[in-house]
């Protein structure tokens, strides 16, 4: 996503092997906004460097499990380009289907360095406890600048969002879809190797978490949450005759809650990486427009890039935080008290 | 719907990844992650709420301690004064009697020594009289016998002496 810095090489190599081809902007931002197959540093001469990373298919034909790498691709699988270049099967008869697919790609990938990022941290602060009794001092540092924020979103959005009650149940989870979507979305800003992936900004990872939260409200709801959606306290024509208008809006109500979560997280992540790039791009297209106009359009390009970078730091923390106290909000509103 | 860009579409691999990783890092984080440090906040809080409860106890038993303190001090220097009014008093009846004491044994040493001048003086007075009688016998003596160196003037004497006797008696 957020190759800003590599960019450059990406597009100089473009040119060098296509000569002046036309800077293709929305293509170029699609792309890196996109999942691949392989994770893809820089193209220099026209020589791609990129960490290969495995394919794993399961063939529609023969039902066999294929593993291999994006240059070896197995016979009768290509990577279709009327579907953004997904892997696809060509059948006996010549129709074209998806397989199973279990890739590894650039977008698992960077999950994975995110899960082993947060337990090594996670796992590193639980030693440095494990190591003191409660007479011991406060930690600083590392250790403490964690233990300040899992205390903060703890005591200061958990607790009052869910309520006293029942939050302890639902605190790990809701601290580590923060911490997951947090270290993510900063992850993702970090334009080279071991950051950059589109993740956030894929809807994918944002149905997972809404569907985790949607699952968390409803199987643990408690009565007066059933009763408030099917038998809501409003006169009888509104929720039973002739048409039952209450319940139905809020049984859309139950499922457009997610719905505003995945969406909010997914647009937001997405459209910061797009500015971002496109404002690298826009100091492509400057460098092709000659000296005086390119210059101060790239002196332009190089300071809106900086603030929205600076800006993307703060929007990773605010949608981490905002996704966290929504689903907080709305466990608590599961586990309503009856009011008199 | 077939050309939505692929982040817009729903990819099994990825939801699969996904949810493994999820559930790993979700199981990590909440049974050795997020309980260490939350459970050792609550320790910290509970443990710097006790302190302070238990320091605030301290500071009152140093009060009552303080107090306590000032109020032996206060019995002390009362019986202090007590003590040193008493040992005055003592010392006071001991020199009053001591006194008396010595009074009275100067008055007995002087009314001895009254009696044994009187003693002395009435033996003198005594031994004066025996010596004034025998001086007196002596003197008489000579005296009677210069008178009686004749027999006429024995004789004379012896009647008026006898004279006198008689008429004593008379």
């Amino acid at each position: 996503m957020l190759l800003a810095v590599l960019l450059p090489v990406n597009i100089y190599a473009a040119e060098g092997v296509s000569g002046e081809k036309e800077l293709d902007i929305p293509e170029i931002v699609m792309e890196h906004l996109a999942d691949s197959y392989e994770w893809h540093i820089a193209t220099y001469e026209g020589r791609h460097l990129s960490i290969p990373l495995p394919v794993i298919l399961r063939s529609e034909a023969t039902g066999e499990w294929h593993v291999c790498t994006a240059h070896s691709l197995p016979k009768g699988f290509f990577f279709d380009e009327t579907h953004h270049g997904k892997i696809y099967e060509r059948l006996a008869d010549g129709t074209a289907v998806r397989p199973i697919d279990l890739s590894i790609t650039k977008s698992v990938a960077q999950i994975w360095i995110v899960v082993a990022v947060l337990v090594c941290i996670f796992l590193s602060c639980a030693r440095w406890y494990r190591k003191r009794t409660e007479k011991s001092d406060a930690p600083g540092g590392f250790v403490g600048m964690m233990e300040m924020l899992v205390m903060t979103i703890h005591d200061d959005l958990i607790k009052p969002a869910v309520g006293e009650k029942h939050y302890k149940s639902y605190a790990p989870y809701l601290l580590t879809v923060f911490f997951f979507i947090f270290t993510t979305n900063l992850i993702g800003l970090i334009p080279i190797f071991p950051g950059g992936a589109n993740v956030t900004g894929n809807i994918n990872i944002t149905l997972f978490l809404a569907v985790c939260t949607m699952l968390a409200i409803n199987l643990f709801g408690n009565k007066e949450y059933w009763k408030e959606i099917f038998w809501p306290e409003v006169p009888l024509f509104l929720k039973a005759y002739p048409v039952p208008v209450m319940p139905v809006i809020e049984l859309f109500g139950v499922f457009t809650k997610p719905f505003a979560l995945m969406i909010r997280l997914f647009a937001n992540m997405m459209a910061g990486h797009a500015v971002i790039l496109s404002f690298t791009c826009v100091i492509f297209l400057g460098w092709s427009m000659g000296t005086g106009f390119g210059l101060g359009l790239n002196i332009f390009s190089v300071i809106m890039l900086l603030f929205m970078n600076c800006l993307e730091v703060l929007v990773a923390f605010v949608q981490a935080y905002v996704f966290t106290m929504l689903s907080a909000v709305f466990i608590g509103l599961a586990h309503k008290e009856h009011e008199a | 719907m077939e050309n939505l860009p692929s982040i817009l579409t729903p990819d099994l691999g990825l939801l699969f990844w996904m949810l493994l990783a999820f559930l790993v890092v979700f199981f990590v984080l909440a049974k050795y992650g997020f309980p260490a440090i939350i459970g050792m906040v609550e320790e910290r809080k509970n443990y710097i709420d006790e302190s302070l409860r238990k320091a605030h106890e301290a500071s009152e038993r140093l009060g009552n301690i303080q107090l306590e303190g000032e109020s032996i001090l206060q019995e002390a220097r009362r019986k202090q004064a007590q003590v040193l009014k008493e040992a005055a008093d003592t010392r006071d009846a001991i020199i009053a009697k001591a006194q008396e004491k010595a009074r009275e044994e100067g008055n007995r040493l002087i009314a001895e020594a009254k009696a044994e001048i009187e003693n002395e003086k009435q033996a003198a007075i005594s031994d004066i009289r025996a010596q004034v009688a025998e001086l007196s016998v002596k003197v008489a003596e000579k005296i009677l016998r210069k008178e009686l160196a004749s027999d006429a003037v024995q004789m004379e004497t012896i009647d008026r002496l006898l004279d006198e006797v008689v008429v004593k008696e008379k």
